[in-house]
Parts: C-alpha cells; sequence; structure tokens
C-alpha cells in the first residue's frame, strides 16, 4: 500500500458541496471517532448495526446519573420530578421529532426489535384469526420476520411477502396483488439495512389503507438518513431504535395512533403500567403507560432526547445532502474496482452499500480490512432471505453517517486492494 | 502488516485456491453437515471408514479463506488415522487455535496445522477453522451409530 496510503490521510475534505456542511466540525462531536484501531485511525463504516454518539449524549447519561438519578413517576421527592421531568421532556422530543399528534402516541420500548414484537403480539393477537395474512417484504431485517412467524403459529395466520427486482426494489405491482380482503396488517421495512433500498412507503401506505389495511413501518434504519413525519406519512405504527440514530443501546420507540394504541390490549403486565390494582380486578394505566410496564430506561430515553436534538441542529435538508453526495462518491469509487459487485442498486437509496469480491469471502475481507482500522459489517446482516435471494451466504457492507467523510471511503477503497493483493 | 502474513499465509491462500479433497465422496459410510449462523457458512464433510480407519474424507461448501484452507488441511491430515487418533488431533487443534495449548514446533502432528497456530489471536475467526473439525466429529459420530446399529 506503501504511497497510496498517503492520499488516505485526512487533510482535507474532497466533498465540497455547495451547503456549509462542516463535516470535520461534526465529526468532533463524536469522542470515539479520534480512536485509533491496530494503531490506524479508526475509520468507522458500521453505522447500519449501530452509529456512534456524540458527545451531548453521552454526558447527558453521565448527568443523569450524577445528580438526576431516581425513578420515574413514583416519588414525590425532588430527585424524582426532575428525573420524570426529563424522561417525559424527552418523550416530548420524540413526539416532535417524528411530528406526531400527541407525546402519548410515544411509547419508549427497548428497541425496534421490541416495538414490532409488541404491535404482533398487543395488537395481532387479538384481530389475526385463521386463513388471516400479515404481508411483509423480501428484503426484511429477521426483526420485522419472526415476530409475524410467532404470530402465525399462534393465530392460524399466514404471511405473505412481496418480492423485489434484482436492483433490491420491491415489486409494486405484486404488492397490488397482494393486499387483498384477507391481509390484516402490512409491515415493512422503511430503509433496508442490507441493500439500502428507500422503500416508496407513502404509496404503499395510501394503497394499503384504500383497502383497510393498516400499515407499521420498520423505521429503524430511515431514522438517521431521512427525517420522518408520521402524520404526513398517515402510518399506523412505527419502529425505531435509539442507537441507530446517535442514541444509547437500550432504547427505542414504537410510535402509534392513539386510537388504536386505545384498542391494544397490554404487551407486559407490571408497574407503571395500571391505575388500580386489585386481586380480582387491574384497570390499565392510560396511554403511554399502559404499554411500558416495570422501570424504564431512563438514561437511556433521556440520552435519546439529546440525540434526536443533535439530529435536529444539524438538520436532515443538510444530511440528506451530504450523504447523497458520499453515497455517489462511495458508488463511484467501488465501482471503480473491477472484482467488486455492489449488491443493491435501487434507485431510491441510503448511504448503504453492500458488496462482494469475487471470489473472496466477506469474512476475509472484513478482517483484512480491520487490520487497516476500517470497520465494516460482513456477514448475514439479519437478512439471510436476503442473501438467498442473491445466492450469497454474506456480503460486505459500508454504511455510511453523516460524520463520515470521502477520505474514509479512500481509506476503504485502499484497503480493499490489499484484499485483492492478498488473494491475488 | 504483519498479521496479513501470520493469518493469511501462503500455504492457506494455496488451499482456498485449491481445496484438497474436496467434493462428495460417493461410497462414504459416514457424514455431517456444520453450519456457522455468524456468516450462514456451511460445509459438508464426508467419511469412509473400514476397520477403524479413516479411508477417505472429503469436504464440500462454500466458506472464507480459513475455513476452506482448514478442511482441505484437515482432510489430508485425517487419512489413514483411527478413529481415537482422528479425536486426539481434533483436540489438539482445537486446545491450540483457541490458544489452550502453545504451539510445539518439535510436535510432529502439530506441524501440518501449523498455519493455524497464530489464529488464537483472531477469536473471531476461531470458529471459522474448527466448523470442518466439528463437522467431522459429527461424522464419525454418525459413522459410528451406523456400525453400532448394524
Ligand atoms: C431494518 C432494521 N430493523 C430492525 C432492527 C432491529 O433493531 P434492534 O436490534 O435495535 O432492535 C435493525 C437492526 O439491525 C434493522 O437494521
Amino acid at each position: 500500500m506503501g504511497n497510496a496510503m498517503q492520499e488516505y490521510l485526512p487533510e482535507q475534505d474532497k466533498l465540497s458541496g455547495p451547503r456549509a456542511f462542516d463535516v470535520e466540525s461534526v465529526r468532533r462531536d463524536f469522542p470515539i471517532l479520534a480512536e485509533r484501531v491496530h494503531g490506524k485511525p479508526l475509520i468507522y463504516l458500521d453505522n447500519a448495526a449501530t452509529t456512534q454518539k456524540p458527545r451531548s449524549v453521552i454526558e447527558s447519561i453521565s448527568r443523569f446519573y450524577e445528580s438526576q438519578n431516581s425513578n420515574v413517576h413514583r416519588g414525590v421527592h425532588y430527585l424524582s420530578q426532575t428525573a420524570t421531568e426529563a424522561f417525559e421532556g424527552s418523550r416530548r422530543k420524540i413526539q416532535r421529532f417524528l411530528n406526531a399528534r400527541s407525546s402519548s402516541e410515544i411509547i419508549f420500548v427497548r428497541g425496534a426489535t421490541e416495538a414490532i414484537n409488541l404491535v404482533a403480539q398487543s395488537y395481532g393477537r387479538d384481530r389475526v384469526g385463521p386463513g388471516d395474512e400479515i404481508l411483509i417484504s423480501a428484503m426484511e431485517h429477521h426483526s420485522n420476520i419472526v415476530p409475524w412467524q410467532i404470530l402465525c403459529q399462534q393465530t392460524g395466520a399466514s404471511l405473505k411477502v412481496i418480492p423485489m427486482n434484482d436492483d433490491g426494489e420491491l415489486l409494486l405491482d405484486e404488492f397490488d396483488k397482494l393486499v387483498g380482503p384477507k391481509t390484516r396488517l402490512l409491515s415493512v421495512i422503511y430503509v433496508s439495512n442490507s441493500l439500502g433500498t428507500v422503500n416508496l412507503v407513502s404509496e404503499m401506505i395510501e394503497l394499503a389503507h384504500s383497502r383497510g389495511v393498516p400499515v407499521m413501518l420498520d423505521a429503524a434504519q430511515a431514522m438517521p438518513h431521512l427525517s420522518v413525519d408520521v402524520q404526513k406519512l398517515d402510518v399506523d405504527f412505527l419502529a425505531l431504535s435509539g442507537h441507530k440514530v446517535f442514541g444509547p443501546t437500550g432504547i427505542g420507540v414504537l410510535f402509534g395512533k392513539a386510537d388504536l394504541l386505545e384498542s391494544m390490549s397490554p404487551y407486559q403486565g407490571g408497574g407503571d403500567m395500571i391505575s388500580s390494582v386489585t386481586f380480582e380486578k387491574t384497570t390499565y394505566n392510560t396511554l403511554p403507560y399502559k404499554f411500558e410496564a416495570g422501570t424504564p430506561n431512563i438514561a437511556g430515553a433521556i440520552g435519546l432526547g439529546v440525540a434526536v436534538d443533535y439530529v435536529s441542529e444539524i438538520g436532515f435538508d443538510q444530511i440528506e445532502a451530504y450523504e447523497g453526495e458520499l453515497l455517489s462518491y462511495a458508488t463511484s469509487a467501488l465501482s471503480e474496482i473491477p472484482e467488486v459487485k455492489i449488491i443493491g442498486n435501487a434507485k431510491e437509496k441510503a448511504s448503504v452499500v453492500s458488496f462482494a469480491l469475487e471470489g473472496i469471502h466477506p469474512h476475509d475481507i472484513g478482517t483484512i480490512l480491520d487490520q487497516a482500522g476500517v470497520a465494516i459489517r460482513t456477514g448475514h446482516h439479519c437478512a439471510q432471505p436476503v442473501m438467498a435471494f442473491y445466492g450469497v451466504p454474506a456480503t460486505a457492507r459500508a454504511s455510511l453517517a453523516f460524520y463520515n467523510t470521502a477520505w474514509e471511503i479512500d481509506a476503504l477503497v485502499g484497503a480493499i486492494h490489499s484484499v485483492l493483493k492478498v488473494f491475488r | 502488516m504483519s498479521f496479513l502474513s501470520d493469518l493469511y499465509q501462503e500455504v492457506i491462500l494455496d488451499h482456498n485456491r485449491r481445496p484438497r479433497n474436496f467434493g462428495e465422496l460417493n461410497d462414504a459410510n459416514g457424514m455431517a453437515e456444520g453450519f456457522n449462523p455468524l456468516c450462514g457458512d456451511k460445509v459438508k464433510v464426508y467419511l469412509k471408514t473400514e476397520n477403524g480407519v479413516i479411508q477417505d474424507v472429503t469436504f464440500q461448501g462454500a466458506g472464507c479463506a480459513i475455513s476452506t484452507a482448514s478442511a482441505s488441511i484437515m482432510t489430508e491430515a485425517m487419512k489413514g488415522k483411527t478413529l481415537d487418533e482422528a479425536r486426539a488431533t481434533f483436540a489438539k487443534f482445537h486446545d491450540m487455535v483457541t490458544g489452550k495449548l502453545e504451539f510445539d514446533p518439535d510436535d510432529e502432528e502439530l506441524q501440518r496445522l501449523e498455519v493455524f497456530h497464530r489464529l488464537s489471536e483472531y477469536p473471531v475467526r476461531v470458529k471459522c477453522a474448527t466448523l470442518v473439525w466439528h463437522a467431522l466429529m459429527a461424522a464419525l459420530e454418525d459413522q459410528a451409530q451406523a456400525i453400532s446399529t448394524e
């Protein structure tokens, strides 16, 4: 690599769009980006697995434990009130971030996985029966497949799958045919974690609604890349994970339309979700608490509120424009390597590039890249049906956030060349 | 990048390019499949034994360079071994790649497997190398069971 490596030193970024987006200054907000790995600067291109956290998020969590820690909704003492205010304040921030009508539509959960399981059980079990159908797509993450399979086993319903084309785009004609009188729910991935595809969810929601079918969106990968407005989308349920949008792990959100949430049975029973309990009868608490049994991840929720503040401050206008440039830079840089085959070429894509190197297993790619300080994901990305569709056991995936840069892409390309050299 | 020469030694790359004993074994009397859910890799091991001795062993499947080379080298090392010897070699190999056993350059058996002795420094890759060995052990059991039910 010798000479070539010089090019990858972070002197000046090559992307100089018209906007005043200063990536180097954004990078300074993320302490981990200054780390070194195997003696090389960390180049973190695994943002679809989890994103890094800005200092403000990290500090909000230690501040909570240092000066505010207390349980929420349970005490008259000062700290409990402070903690409750911070926790509920964060709920309102997320309400505004998603443009939900009311903060009672924001349910704190562990992550997107729990949000989907909650809907499958609390919404699905009461409404789905033998012969009914749940509709998902060919590019779902396992977390939007397995909860529905469990529901189908419990109820005798069946799972239908919207197919996709070789570029990784859902076939909307087929979708149209699949939404029928037996369809009880459409649950679809907004942005694909394995292919980067941004699905045309507005159209899909409109069509589903026109046939009386409610829609859940797995927005885990959409949140870090695009602005999501639940009222504009008119979506019924939406799942997100805090850690994928620059917040902490162990916290996520289920958005649900209030009338639907009202009509649903609780997911778990316990403290906080009740208004009165006797051994004979329990009445449930109002929204959102009905779905938040037990002590929640208070620090996590507060951290997530700070994370959405951070993202809002930068603004999705800037994020989308910058990431769009980054994606086309990465796509063309990788396409210039003849051995690289990009998997997922949808017209609408977020900054995720899955690829294969002819004759070289992704694990070998991942190990060699790691030694160059470049962190990518190799594997099936919890989307084994997608891998089966493309006939590969796994792919290598570079997933980019707004703090990534063109020189990092150059480093990725350089490291891929050293993979090729080893295997030549 | 000394790690490259550690992990991706020429011997490994050579076995990866031209795996030995690759393919189905028609007259096998033992077979087992190994699956690594982490990467989705699958490997099949075919075994032919006679009078408690491994006459032939082959493998099939697509994996990374480490797993392919491990399979290829394993098949070469196993031919002619008794079942007990095969189990003993597995135990040694396993202990070496998980760092429980120091590489002993005087141990003839380990010499053949030497290319993997630094693998313990790459813990996430250890499973790549051991998968096919586990499949072999399962194939031995498969074969042992076939005998015991005769
Ligand atoms: C599209 C998608 N949905 C759901 C999930 C599950 O998220 P979590 O593991 O945070 O619950 C992920 C995480 O990889 C994802 O990429």
